[in-house]
């Protein structure tokens, strides 16, 4: 298991297998913001994406590989599901297909194309009910989620280093609605306006929401007790 | 450090905490964390979770055949 852990606090470790990143020894990972991530997104040429909207399909086919991994990868971190993922990358580019002509130009292609992604599998959440009832509990702390929990009780923290396979398995076990905040804020870079925007619901519902998805996963990972007490 | 301060109990710094995190101030300066060991524990956990779980999805390749059934699903809707 020792290739599956990264340190807890201190320099963040390069080597992640298939994309390793670029992360300077002793600095933490730079948190890409939605608007930096246009500039690191595939760039699309003015030209490639005027034949799409003129209804080239060779412009389309293209358009479709340059962003198929990123579109992908979102549904796969939203959905946990890689048969879900496939099914809604599938809906994200017919629907594209069907709006792309209406794309004026106001933000990034790629932003655009993000976002729109984010609505449909939004739009498969709310139709299956999830994210409503997560949104619910989420306005509503349990006794289990209350704040005070994490301590004068089994006070337990996490150990020296996070198991990855443990966490990816942590995140995929999360309710849909605390997934879906958890993976566009702490992995896409959205902010939490941005957030309450997609999701129809308060700032504070989204921060509070982000909050117990963290502390569900800090409680999946945790491992030594450490027996302090209430101060 | 005010008393005031001084005497939050942990309970009172945990409910403040989304809200201190999500703000983007640095929840690690805030006083009750530099006089408490456990508050502070837990913020450098869900930090580090934050932290690993940004590293922790690398981009992967739709399956191969799923710009067939796009093509198709376009062809269909004409």
């Amino acid at each position: 298991m020792g290739q599956s852990r990264v340190p807890v606090k201190g320099p963040s470790r390069e080597a992640f297998e298939a994309e390793p990143a670029e992360v300077s020894a002793g600095q933490p990972a730079p948190r890409i913001s939605a608007p930096a991530r246009e500039s690191i997104a595939a760039i699309l040429s003015p030209e490639l994406l005027e034949r799409a909207q003129a209804g080239d399909h060779g412009a389309f086919a293209e358009i479709y590989f340059l962003h198929k991994r990123r579109i992908y990868s979102l549904c796969l971190r939203m959905l946990g599901n890689p048969a879900e993922a496939e099914d809604m990358t599938q809906e994200a580019f017919l629907q594209l297909h069907r709006k792309i002509a209406t794309f004026r130009g106001e933000s990034a292609f790629s932003t655009w194309l993000h976002r729109l992604a984010i609505n449909v599998v939004l739009m498969r959440l709310r139709k299956k009910g999830l994210l409503l009832i997560s949104l619910d509990e989420a306005m509503e702390p349990t006794t289990e989620e209350r704040p005070g929990r994490s301590f004068g009780e089994d006070d337990l923290s996490l150990a020296g280093a996070i198991d990855r396979l443990a966490l990816q398995r942590a995140i995929n076990d999360l309710p849909a609605g605390y997934r879906l905040i958890f993976v566009l804020h702490d992995i896409e870079g959205y902010e939490h306006n941005e957030i309450a925007d997609m999701l129809e619901c308060s700032i504070g519902n989204s921060k509070s929401q982000l909050h117990k998805a963290r502390l569900k996963l800090r409680d999946a990972l945790r491992v030594h007790p450490r027996g302090e007490g209430q101060r | 450090m005010s008393e005031e301060t001084k005497s939050m109990r942990c309970a009172e710094f945990q409910a403040q905490l989304p809200e201190l995190i999500g703000s983007g101030a640095s929840a690690a300066e805030h006083p009750h964390v530099k006089e408490c060991n456990l508050c502070r524990e837990l913020l450098e956990s869900l930090e580090a979770i934050a932290e690993a779980a940004r590293q922790l999805f690398p981009e992967v390749e739709p399956p191969e055949n799923l710009w067939e059934n796009i093509e198709l699903a376009i062809k269909n809707k004409k």
